[in-house]
């Protein structure tokens, strides 16, 4: 496996993460379509995951709940918005209350993951944004994404020259 | 679920703040400097007023602070607001790092060459 790139942008909040893993794709697309699979890499070595009930397809759920080290729980679902086996697959996740209804008051992000044949294996390229699918669909409209990715070098020179923050 | 620290509002403040090439410049200038309003307002062909909105928007957003200094008023960054979208984008990161790892780890467990 290996991480090609990670690109991170300030001014939409959002993250891109490119890895090529040694695996067919239908073999890699598995871990995410059985829920067996998935809690095995979902939550951290001391946060693992449960999940609980698993639909990857348009509009369906996922919930999940991670348990940590003290035994306590916390809930998460995913709301699938897209789903193309094995190629692609676009949620929003997000925080639920204990009786596993969305916490509406708890930041949610958007998940695209995009699936394809690479070489002798697949290529995995995920992006992250922070904000809710209202949100970005809201920001694609002014053509902020069009505006954005050329900011990002000045945001990262910006942020590089502010060496004192360092270490917030 | 990746813990956010920003809430929506302040995205909100965040993105509209940032998506103005007047205020991303105004911003950069901050960082390197500690320039009054006035100076600002020599550099780009606009009125006074008008850079003064932008200051203003960038102020709201917690990404400037003004200061009043005799007559002048001094605009700094708020590196807090950029630390935080750092901060927030970095845990993000090593989040999914962590995950990648561990699929990586699975699928070589279970036949994936």
């Amino acid at each position: 496996m290996t991480i090609v790139s990670v690109d991170k942008d300030y001014a939409s909040l959002s993250l891109v993460l490119v890895a090529e893993f040694d695996a067919p794709i239908e073999r890699v697309w598995q871990l995410w379509a059985d829920p067996r699979q998935l809690e095995r890499w979902w939550g951290p070595p001391t946060h693992p995951a449960t999940v609980e009930k698993h639909d990857l397809a348009v509009g369906g759920e996922v919930a999940y709940f991670m348990t940590g080290p003290e035994g306590e729980q916390t809930r998460g679902w995913w709301r699938v918005t897209s789903v193309d086996a094995p190629r692609s697959l676009d949620f929003t996740d997000g925080f639920a209350n204990q009786d596993g209804t969305p916490n509406a008051e708890m930041p949610t992000t958007t998940v695209e993951v995009r699936l394809a044949e690479h070489a002798d294996g697949t290529r995995v390229a995920m992006r992250f944004g922070f904000a809710s699918r209202e949100h970005m669909d809201q920001l694609e409209r002014w053509g902020a994404f069009e505006v954005f990715p050329q900011s990002v070098a000045q945001m990262d020179a910006l942020l590089a020259a502010t060496p004192d923050q360092e270490d917030l | 679920m990746v813990v956010a620290e920003l809430a929506d509002e302040d995205l909100d403040g965040l993105f509209h703040a940032l998506a103005d090439t007047t205020r991303r410049d105004i911003l950069r200038r901050c960082v390197r400097d500690e320039p009054s309003v006035s100076r600002l307002a020599e550099v780009y062909p606009m009125s006074f007023a008008a850079v003064q909105k932008h200051v203003a928007v960038l102020e709201r957003a917690g990404l400037v602070t003004k200061e009043r200094r005799g007559r002048a008023q001094l605009v700094h960054t708020d590196g807090d607001a950029l630390a935080r979208a750092r901060r927030a984008l970095d845990e993000l990161e090593a989040a999914w790092r962590g995950r990648v790892e561990r699929m990586a780890g699975l699928l070589g467990q279970e036949g994936g060459r």
